[in-house]
């Protein structure tokens, strides 16, 4: 039976990504741009004046970086379940991007908390639990690069990262469960969003691009980690 | 213009914000297409090897 599996055949993936990718790099150029554009002739906010800009780089950093991390637990799942390579070999291209996203969600909230609420850093539940998932993925990043044994790292960091995914729901949650600065919901929320359209509107585009973004890096990633594992199997080959 | 850059006197906070998201971006794609064409490189070279030895 024709399945999803056959895509997870290395060579078949390295053709199907190899053609999908410009056209990846497309979406993503031509949606950040036309956000960026949105984003800077947009009025400033009648409360926030111009740091609701901020938003517009933020939001989307900070979906990227949950988004990775659920792409990561499901290709986790999925090594760990199917014991298929290319699943670990994915879960494992995703941790620094979505760490790095992490990082960027964190310091450009820094940046629009420090005029807004008056303070860089406040140790409430969504602020936390969102600096715990950096440490999440650094922790899962030393973790599969401790283990020498390819298997037995993608089966320990597998298992760590689907524990690690408690978290998401924390983050997702922390704006209802405990009192904080941070808004909450206000987009994806009974009743509609609650941010005018004129706000709206780039914030979608640079999500869209931020998350097309994710996929070319972790695509070229995957296909890294292909080449190289071909070329130490032939080295293998090559010794035996 | 001049509304462009300070931002309506945000400037301090709203320029960081983008020229780091910029920075980040850029630089980790850079360092995910070096690891490509390592990886590329690398293989090639095996399999040129690969096909001139007997």
């Amino acid at each position: 039976m024709p399945s999803l599996f056959e895509f997870a055949n290395p060579k078949k993936f390295m053709d199907l990504s190899g053609a999908l990718l410009p056209w990846l790099v497309a979406a993503a150029a031509i949606t950040l741009a036309a956000g960026l554009l949105l984003g800077f002739t947009t009025p400033p906010d009648y409360q926030q004046g111009d740091t609701v800009r901020i938003m517009f780089v933020h939001v989307p950093a900070a979906w990227v970086a949950m988004m990775a991390y659920g792409v990561m637990t499901v290709a986790s799942i999925f090594g760990l379940v199917n014991r298929h390579p290319l699943a670990d070999i994915a879960a494992r291209a995703a941790a620094p991007i979505g760490a790095v996203f992490t990082a960027l969600g964190l310091i450009t909230g820094s940046l629009w908390g420090r005029p807004m609420w008056g303070a860089w850093w406040v140790w409430d539940g969504r602020l936390t639990s969102f600096l715990l998932l950096l440490l999440i993925y650094l922790a899962y990043i030393a973790l599969n690069d401790a283990i020498e044994n390819e298997t037995r790292a993608a089966r320990a960091s597998a298992v760590f990262a689907i524990v690690g995914a408690v978290n998401l729901p924390i983050i997702e949650f922390s704006v209802q469960w405990w009192t904080t600065l941070h808004q909450g919901e206000s987009i994806l929320r009974k009743g509609g969003p609650t941010i005018a359209p004129v706000f709206l509107w780039p914030l979608f585009l640079m999500a869209l691009g931020y998350t097309f973004l994710f996929f070319v890096f972790w695509t070229i990633r995957i296909r890294s980690e292909i080449l190289n594992r071909r070329a130490r199997t032939l080295l293998e080959m090559r010794a035996g | 213009m001049n509304d462009f850059l300070t931002q309506g006197g945000f400037a301090a906070y709203v320029w960081p914000a983008y020229g780091i998201s910029a920075l980040a971006l850029v630089l980790l794609g850079l360092w995910i297409l070096s690891d490509y064409h390592k990886a590329k490189t690398k293989l090639a070279a095996l399999d040129t090897h690969e096909s001139t030895t007997p």
